[in-house]
């Protein structure tokens, strides 16, 4: 006899949680996004009244908001290529059959991915300190002219890219690892065969075949750098000039500094779109290469 | 011939893996050097990686003066607590969609996954304000709650469970098990590769948090590691070896445990790559 309550019983904890905390919060979250809520609603809710589309559209003409968009698609358009580049020659370097210890280095690169990112963020705000950072003194050492990474409203952001790169890459480097563990050997056995090099096994044969892992990467890594938070708000609280001010930075001081609730869940909707246009464009593109 | 040029490629090809080793490595060393010098050793010119006496009083500031355990009783209890709740939760729901047929299973599942792109900040501000309501805020379980249940465990041990057989269920079932138990039994036990695997990554997903324990704990004495060492870094922001004593006490956990489970994690993430 096959039981007809028990699976009801099984999901029920696990739904009821979901629905409080994830389901309810995201149509909550689209009507706040629909209201005036401020700190003078915080006590009393009462006070709260519909402004409908009037948040949405003060984002349009709010500067700050737009310096924030672009900060953030300023790190993601930078950082996820780059980050990508990187990885991918981790991934060539270490799957070469002529790497000794490759589980050692594969280890040793993936170390920064796991390490908790606010600490590595203080670290690397004394990595750059201008005097008596490591960085600067090794640009002098090679002659190169010195930089006040986070002070320099110019410098602030690269500064920033470049962390994430060598906190991040590690991670989509074993990604391509295993894309590239998966090119059968007997195709670069073929080109041989037939006169390619390794440079034109490499256009040829592993570039093509890597592609759908590297659209996997391309999109969930913009995802995430899409949600740039703890970098800025730890080395340069946004600054300097608000040249490093992220989206959900924007979100968090409207929402838990100045709590402009009503205004903060719109800008939070924006970057759920944001988002929502790559997931999208992910999953068309993945049901391309399923066919 | 061949193998003269073979020799030479080697050895250039593992010098340059080992450089890039270093870079990787050389923050942590500097972390960890940095936090056991004292000041007139951290700020000279050339800087210098080794220190040449150990310094230890930055940690006993951090512990003596700071009261910096009390945040890693924090993190520890939220962790631990959101780890075993959200393995518990997530296979007993796993369960029932791997196992039994039931109405609206479908609708309910793909539900679900849909809801896997949704990014966290979209639920912070309503969750906020509920907590806040309840009377939750500054409390563990605001941060234990809302990481109890997750979708992508829900998944994962979902498509685990599938390769248990039926005929496994069925015998208990003819025995006269409770449903479950044989949960508790016979499925839970052989769910030990995958449950240890999501449960490390729990594991690191809740030590390394630190948007959601910055809105919700807002008193100092409830602050969890990260926010602790968010709110050092903005008060010291000068003392680099307090900041690096205190950068070292909250990765060391992580690293630990990173290196313990090193190979359950890198595969299960090449995995995960080469199912897209």
């Amino acid at each position: 006899m096959k039981p007809r309550y028990a699976p009801y019983l099984f999901i029920t904890p696990a739904l009821v949680l979901l629905t409080i905390f994830l389901f309810l919060p995201v149509v909550a979250s689209f009507i706040l996004s629909l209201t005036n809520f401020d700190v003078c609603c915080l006590g009393d809710f009462i006070n709260t009244k519909f402004v409908f589309l009037q948040n949405y559209i003060r984002l349009l003409s709010d500067p700050l908001f737009w310096k924030a968009t672009k900060n953030t698609l300023y790190f993601a358009f930078v950082g996820v290529p780059l980050s990508i580049f990187v990885s991918l020659m981790a991934a060539l370097l270490l799957n070469n059959p002529l790497i000794k210890f490759r589980n050692f280095f594969r280890t040793g690169y993936f170390t920064p991915v796991v390490t908790t990112l606010v600490a590595v963020a203080v670290v690397w705000r004394w990595l750059y300190h201008p005097e008596y950072g490591p960085i600067n003194y090794f640009l002098k050492l090679l002659d190169l002219p010195t930089v006040n990474w986070l002070e320099d409203p110019r410098w602030a952001m690269p500064a920033i890219i470049i962390m994430a790169v060598w906190k991040n890459f590690g991670y989509n480097m074993v990604i391509f690892l295993a894309g590239l563990q998966a090119i059968p050997q007997s195709y670069y056995e073929a080109a041989a065969i037939d006169g390619a090099d390794e440079v034109k096994s490499f256009f040829y044969i592993t570039l093509p075949l890597l592609k759908p892992t590297t659209l996997f990467v391309f999109i969930t890594t913009t995802i995430g750098y899409l949600q740039l938070f703890a970098e800025p708000y730890i080395m340069t609280q946004g600054g300097p000039l608000n040249s490093t001010l992220s989206i959900v930075q924007y979100m968090y001081n409207h929402g838990f500094k100045f709590f402009n609730l009503g205004y903060a869940s719109a800008i939070s909707y924006v970057l759920f779109l944001m988002i929502f246009c790559f997931s999208v464009i992910q999953m068309k593109i993945g049901k391309l290469y399923e066919r | 011939m061949r193998d003269d040029k073979d020799i030479g490629r080697s050895i250039w090809f593992n010098i340059l893996a080992l450089l890039g080793l270093v870079v990787t490595i050389i923050p942590f060393l500097w972390m960890l050097f940095t936090s056991v010098k004292s000041p007139e050793e951290i700020f000279v010119f050339p800087p210098k990686i080794f220190p040449k006496k150990f310094y230890f009083y930055n940690y006993v500031k951090l512990f003596k003066e700071i009261a910096f355990f009390q945040h890693f009783k924090n993190t520890f209890i939220v962790t631990i607590f959101s780890v075993l709740l959200n393995l518990f939760l997530s296979s007993l729901a796993a369960f029932a969609f791997a196992k039994y047929e039931f109405k609206g299973k479908k609708t309910i599942f793909t539900l679900l996954l849909s809801t896997m792109m949704i990014p966290g900040q979209m639920t912070m501000i309503p969750v906020f304000l509920l907590l806040k309501k309840l009377g939750l805020l500054n409390t563990y379980l605001a941060l234990i709650l809302t990481s109890a249940v997750s979708v992508y465990g829900i998944f994962l041990i979902r498509q685990f469970m599938l390769s248990i057989p039926d005929e496994l269920i069925e015998a208990a079932r003819v025995d006269g098990c409770p449903e479950f138990l044989i949960f508790i039994k016979i499925v839970l036990p052989l769910c030990k590769p995958i449950l240890s695997t999501l449960g490390i990554f729990a594991f690191m997903g809740c030590w390394n948090d630190f948007l959601w324990p910055l809105i919700v704990m807002i008193k100092k004495e409830m602050y969890t590691l990260t926010v602790a060492l968010a709110n050092l870094n903005s008060q010291y922001a000068t003392d680099y070896g307090l900041l690096m004593a205190a950068a070292t006490i909250v990765v060391l956990p992580v690293l630990i445990v990173f290196f313990i489970g090193q190979k359950f994690i890198i595969r299960s993430i090449m995995i995960s790559g080469l199912k897209e």
